[in-house]
């Protein structure tokens, strides 16, 4: 019984790095379309470019998939799966 | 080179081009309209489906180029990547058409000076990425071989296409720069 109110793993939105994107831009993106603040932005950018990914945003699998539509429509490279 | 964009004294976003520019982001534009145009011309194409923008043909795009401009939604998951692109990739070919035809438009204009509204300078924005995107996976850009592009010399093919894609890039982060202004 307990283990059916245990909600599924959220989904999460992963960016990642490609070389063609500016750094300009992506930061522009994420605040224009998350409404992030620019220095959260740029240190989510700064991932992207670094580490090769950065999780930008979580929530159901629909939101998800809105979200990855959204940073196709920007040419932003992002694919979505379950938070691991 | 002139100007690229820059904002007017009542705040609209302007786009300084000679002739010369205009006739090359003309020429781009009209390329990226037919680079990301779905085809509808095969006898296979369900009408109902164009319709309700269900692409019927859900597969990720051989073309590097392509792939690139339409890539999978999910990584380890075929049927998902498949499902997502049948339902999502036309609205997003139509939204880079949309963008290449308003960038087309403005350019029609006449004059060095284009006067863009707010949802023109969107278009430009997506219009200036989509065709870096293109022409920087063409030429196989990356994070290290970006001086040894600049220096190719005059006869190879991607000098050409490097030198555009460079001035392309000059557009977009003045762009960029001025939006950022906006947003405080």
């Amino acid at each position: 019984m307990l283990e059916e109110t245990i909600p599924d793993r959220p989904w999460v939105t992963i960016v990642w790095n490609d070389p063609i994107n500016l750094m300009s831009y992506v930061t522009y993106v994420f605040m224009t379309y998350f409404k992030f603040d620019r220095p959260k932005a740029e240190l989510l950018m700064l991932d992207v470019h670094e580490k090769g990914r950065a999780t930008v945003s979580s929530g159901t699998r629909e939101a998800m998939e809105r979200d990855v539509a959204a940073m196709h429509s920007y040419g932003l490279w992002a694919t979505l799966q379950k938070d691991d | 080179m002139t100007g690229g964009f820059a904002r007017s004294a009542t705040g609209r976003v302007v786009l300084r081009v000679d002739e010369l520019e205009k006739g090359l982001l003309r020429s781009l534009a009209e390329q990226v309209l037919a680079f990301v145009s779905p085809d509808d011309s095969g006898p296979e194409r369900d009408p109902l489906a164009i319709l309700i923008g269900i692409e019927s043909d859900a597969t990720k795009p051989d073309d590097p180029a392509l792939a690139r401009l339409f890539p999978d939604a999910y990584r380890e998951d075929d049927e998902a990547a498949s499902d997502f692109r049948r339902f999502t990739e036309r609205s997003l070919r139509e939204t880079k058409m949309a963008h290449a035809q308003a960038v087309l438009d403005g350019l029609g204009r006449s004059g060095e000076k284009i006067v863009l509204s707010e949802q023109e300078t969107a278009s430009w924005l997506g219009f200036l990425n989509d065709a870096r995107l293109a022409l920087g996976t063409r030429i196989e850009l990356s994070d290290d071989n970006q001086d040894e592009l600049a220096d190719l010399p005059e006869e190879d093919p991607r000098s050409g296409m490097f030198q555009v894609y460079d001035y392309l890039t000059y557009l977009q982060d003045s762009l960029v720069q001025l939006l950022f202004e906006a947003l405080g």
